[in-house]
């Protein structure tokens, strides 16, 4: 996107002659800048500045400058800046489902050209295969599993003991999590909602979570093609939707993802879904007995996973890709997967960090903690195609439209279908 | 003779002293606006090509999107939805603050204060007022026995929402300017007014209304300005949803530009919004300051 | 300004029965009403989470909510930025603005008028208004993710010289005359007549910019990458997005972190504030 091209060449110039200059003075030390976003609750930024200090402690040769940029879409944003700007980090950690974005703007190398010994090609096997299907494209992986979730479902066992029912036993399917979201409505005299469902910030997650466990996947596995009006998702749709209208089991309208775990809190809904990464920060917060189990299910059970992954990008040095490398193998490693996990509810990204001694303890104390990883084995990729931002943007307000009652799901979900479609039209393979 | 030459060196000097202002406003106002126009007739470059001049494309591309419709006439509610309401409140907070008040200095500071807090604060305390089940609204209306909207979350309520917090945020700002206003109509009028048995109500139509009308056409510039620009609280509020119905032009450009990694459109939508300042621009110059200023 | 001329019967009992509490009561409403929101972000920054939306005389006082705002972000450096920022650009925009003034009221330059109405385009046509195109100048200059890249388009006020034109064209010809006899150049004569004869001027303007520029959010957003360069409203901006979750009180405190300077000033020095709006305002 260079038209004007004076400037843009003189700051490339004036960009080069920096990055020169920085190079040449911290020659004995390689010196690394990530962004990294927060998406969920708790002082998650002293975590990773934690890390980072451990981290420099054993790699003197190695600094690390960790920037938090916002939530997923605000790193993207201020990563893909500092690029144009010629300021390029050596390494981010971005929405795993930025990939085709970050390919088509040729920014991030592969893995694969990174890794040099046996070993570090046993490592990049060593995560969950679920979490590798967003970081993979055409047999090459772009992007390390870090901060990543599944959605999970919390219950409030003190609400369901008052309403009559079994506090030790969640929901199994849809119909009975409107039943009983319905019944602690009824019980607590419509004090109390049944169960809530976050529809800003990420509702295309939600939502994808929704169809796939009425048995459908919404997008191509190259990132080309959508399926938003099927009627596997229709379907689904329907029923979130039915949870306001029908079931009375849930408010309408669109319900605030950041509000949301304040909900749970308060105390006004029953049942949430949301990223097992607040589980922490909601057993901090609760002074109620909470469980957390899977998802309720349809025809099968389901989630999309989610979250952000580590990238490597292009135009740094080979010593600072290096360098970049024994970061994220450090930050991937199975205690601090276990550590990481421990403090956010994050999953412990490969089932070595499960067998570690402090993790495997924690899930023993507290079983909500494993939750996340069984439901692994019943996860699909999140909805990650070109044009991400339009294509997401364009579920979300289909989403929005329908629980707010605008449009039926049919009719959001074809002109969702659409508006993908025109955006995707020039990526027809 | 040597006249002349100082006039020629009176020339250079304030040249001279013109020049950093010019290239400034140049690199940061001219500039970009004619690379907006030019932007506007291409389209982003596909998996790493250039960028490809389509001519009107874009604006066709435009005329087609119904999102941006909505955005527009969303843009123009909220203008209709906050600028009388402001200038009315500003008015009467003004005519408040005018008269003999106990404690009329803390009244002003309490309808001035909201005007110095960043946009950002702002959204951030009513963000508590509005949620719903646990926000302070609905915790009031409960108490009351009603069950309150979902301020955000309902697209029929959500821009309303938005406008009062505008209108919180900006009535204080206007008012301080009636202020000045009404301090500046003799008091011999009122008094002449009082003696002809003239009623209060009357005499704010009749006398104080008209002074005011430079006041009022001042602050309706000022207040459609800021009704384009400024579009801070929707990051924090909404982020322009739920499905668009609190989405501002200026926030769907920043959306265009950089979460869609779409420039070029982005471009389009700002000329659309260069167009509607400039009519408030010519407005200004052509109708509002015809009688002094510019001398 | 007329006089209504008119003649009528006197009738001074009126004013006895003026101010009516009705009208006292409204304005005092209205006023709590207006300063209610920043009233109840003080409660909820000083009080446990639990009190959010629950009142109670006795709940207990606390400083929790700042040390972890505190904690969780590092404000001072926020601040710090702020700071740098904002003095910054009004040191800047008072030197450009002034030398830009000076010329359009005391100089001879051909299409005069004509220039003056390009400047004022800018009244209209600002920074936020371009961000995508200012952003890749900025980012052409190398000036992205710095505070000079958030500060310098605004350097060139057309505002600012709006302003100090006006206030140098009231300014006597006789006491330049008389600077001028005693050998002064033009920089001496502006130092030493014109500036200091704009001070009021000058300190409403620089109350205006710099209430502004605390407060602006969308560019700086859109130039700054880093905490090294970041405003504190782009900081807060960042940490109490709704997706974080982080908590309401903590939210709360950092609000109020991050207006307290300006509010205090705001409040120590009230009359200037509200005196330099309305100077300023008169554009």
């Amino acid at each position: 996107m260079s038209s004007r091209l004076p400037h843009a060449l003189s700051g490339l110039a004036a960009a080069g002659l920096l990055m020169a200059a920085g190079q040449s003075s911290a020659q004995d030390q390689v010196e690394l800048t990530m962004y990294y976003p927060i998406a969920v609750g708790g002082a998650l930024t002293e975590v990773i500045d934690g890390l980072v200090t451990d981290f420099e402690a054993e790699h003197p040769d190695i600094s690390v400058d960790a920037i938090y940029a916002g939530n997923y879409d605000d790193t993207r944003v201020r990563a893909m800046s500092a690029i144009e700007a010629g300021d390029i980090p050596q390494l981010s950690v971005m929405f795993s489902i930025d990939l085709y974005e970050l390919i088509e703007q040729d920014v991030i190398v592969p893995f694969d050209d990174l890794v040099q010994s046996d070993e570090e090609r046993a490592w990049l096997d060593s995560f969950y295969p679920a979490l590798m299907e967003n970081g993979r494209l055409d047999g090459k992986t772009y992007g390390i599993p870090f901060q990543r979730s599944t959605i999970v479902f919390y219950w409030n066992k003190d609400v369901f003991e008052a309403a009559g029912l079994d506090p030790e036993r969640p929901p199994e399917t849809w119909q009975e999590m409107a039943e009983m979201g319905a019944a602690v409505r009824e019980a607590s005299n419509g004090e109390q909602w049944g169960v809530m469902v976050p529809s800003t910030g990420y509702p295309y997650w939600m939502f994808q979570a929704f169809a796939f466990q009425n048995g459908h996947r919404l997008m191509s596995d190259d990132g080309t093609e959508v399926y938003f009006d099927d009627p596997a998702a229709i379907e689904a749709l329907e029923y979130w939707v039915s949870l306001a209208n029908e079931h009375n089991a849930m408010p309408a309208g669109a319900i605030e993802w950041g509000t949301l775990r304040q909900n749970f809190i308060e105390q006004s809904t029953a049942m949430m879904w949301h990223s097992t990464g607040n589980l922490t920060a909601v057993r901090n917060e609760a002074n109620f007995d909470f469980g957390v189990a899977m998802l309720p299910m349809n025809t099968q059970r389901g989630s999309p996973t989610g979250g952000g992954n580590f990238y490597i990008f292009k135009g740094t040095s080979d010593e600072e890709q290096r360098a970049a490398m024994t970061f994220i193998r450090w930050m991937t490693a199975p205690e601090r997967a276990a550590a990481w996990s421990m403090e956010t509810g994050y999953m412990g990204v490969s089932p070595a960090a499960y067998e570690t001694e402090a993790l495997s303890n924690y899930v023993e104390e507290f079983p909500p903690a494993a939750v996340a990883r069984d439901q692994l084995e019943h996860a699909t990729a999140e909805l990650a195609t070109y044009q991400g931002g339009r294509v997401r943007r364009a579920l979300d307000n289909a989403v929005q439209a329908a629980l707010t009652g605008q449009m039926s799901p049919e009719e959001a979900l074809k002109q969702a279908q659409a508006e993908a479609d025109a955006a995707l039209r020039r990526y027809a393979r | 003779m040597a006249k002349r030459t100082s006039d020629r060196r009176m020339q250079v000097y304030g040249a001279l002293l013109l020049l950093p202002a010019a290239v400034l406003l140049g690199t940061f106002a001219y500039l970009p606006t004619v690379a907006t126009l030019i932007n506007s007739l291409f389209l982003p470059g596909f998996r790493g090509s250039p960028p490809e001049f389509v001519g009107l494309e874009n604006y066709a591309l435009l005329i087609e999107d119904r999102t941006f419709w909505k955005v527009a006439r969303n843009n123009l509610i909220y203008a209709l939805g906050t600028i009388p309401t402001a200038i009315a409140l500003a008015l009467g907070m003004a005519l408040f603050v005018n008269g003999r008040l106990p404690g009329r200095g803390l009244v002003r500071m309490a309808y001035f204060t909201p005007t110095i807090l960043p946009m950002i604060a702002a959204a951030n305390i009513w963000m508590f007022f509005y949620a719903p089940q646990i926000g302070l609204f609905n915790n009031l209306l409960g108490a009351l026995g009603v069950t309150g909207p979902n301020w955000l979350g309902d697209p029929s309520v959500a821009l309303t929402s938005v406008i009062a917090m505008a209108v919180w945020k900006e009535a204080g700002f206007f008012m301080i300017f009636y202020l000045a206003a009404l301090q500046s109509i003799p008091p011999e009028l009122e008094e002449a007014a009082n003696l002809e048995g003239t009623s209060r109500w009357s005499f704010f139509w009749r006398v104080t209304f008209p002074l005011l009308m430079p006041t009022t056409l001042f602050v309706l510039i000022n207040a459609l300005i800021n009704a384009v620009r400024v579009v801070d609280h929707l990051f924090i509020l909404t982020k322009g949803g739920p499905n668009n119905a609190t989405n501002l032009l200026l926030y769907y450009v920043y959306e265009n530009a950089f979460s869609f990694f779409d420039r070029t459109y982005a471009a389009t939508i700002t000329v659309i919004i260069l167009l509607v300042l400039a009519v408030v621009a010519t407005v200004k110059f052509t109708v509002l300051d015809r009688r002094t200023h510019y001398q | 300004m007329t006089t209504p001329t008119a003649a009528a019967p006197t009738t001074p009992s009126r004013r006895l029965v003026r101010v009516p509490s009705l009208e006292t009561t409204a304005a005092w409403l209205l006023a709590i009403v207006w300063i209610f929101p920043l009233l109840y972000a003080l409660w909820a920054a000083f009080h446990p989470l639990a009190f959010m939306v629950r009142f109670d005389l006795l709940a207990p006082l606390t400083l929790d909510n700042f040390t972890n705002a505190w904690n969780q972000a590092p404000f001072e450096r926020y601040y710090l930025n702020t700071f740098l920022l904002v003095t910054g650009i009004v040191a800047a925009q008072f030197v450009v603005c002034t030398l830009a003034g000076f010329a359009f009221a005391r100089f001879p330059i051909p299409g005069k008028d004509t220039l003056f109405m390009l400047v004022l385009i800018q009244l209209f046509v600002f920074p936020e208004v371009l961000i995508v195109e200012n952003y890749r100048i900025a980012s052409g200059l190398g000036l992205v993710d710095t505070i000079t890249g958030i500060g310098l388009p605004y350097v060139a006020s057309a505002f600012g010289i709006f302003l100090l034109r006006q206030t140098f064209k009231t300014i006597p010809r006789e006491l330049e005359d008389a600077a001028r006899v005693e050998g002064c150049g033009w920089m001496a004569v502006l130092l030493k007549v014109y500036v200091p004869l704009a001070k009021p001027t000058y300190l409403a303007y620089g109350l205006v910019s710099i209430s502004h520029h605390w407060n602006n959010f969308l560019w700086p957003l859109v130039v700054t990458n880093s905490v090294e360069s970041r405003p504190l409203t782009v900081g807060l901006g960042i940490f109490s997005a709704p997706e974080t979750g982080v908590n309401w009180a903590t939210i709360s405190a950092a609000t109020l972190l991050s207006i307290a300077p300006l509010l205090v000033a705001f409040l120590l020095f009230q009359r200037q504030f509200v005196q330099s709006f309305l100077r300023a305002g008169i554009r």
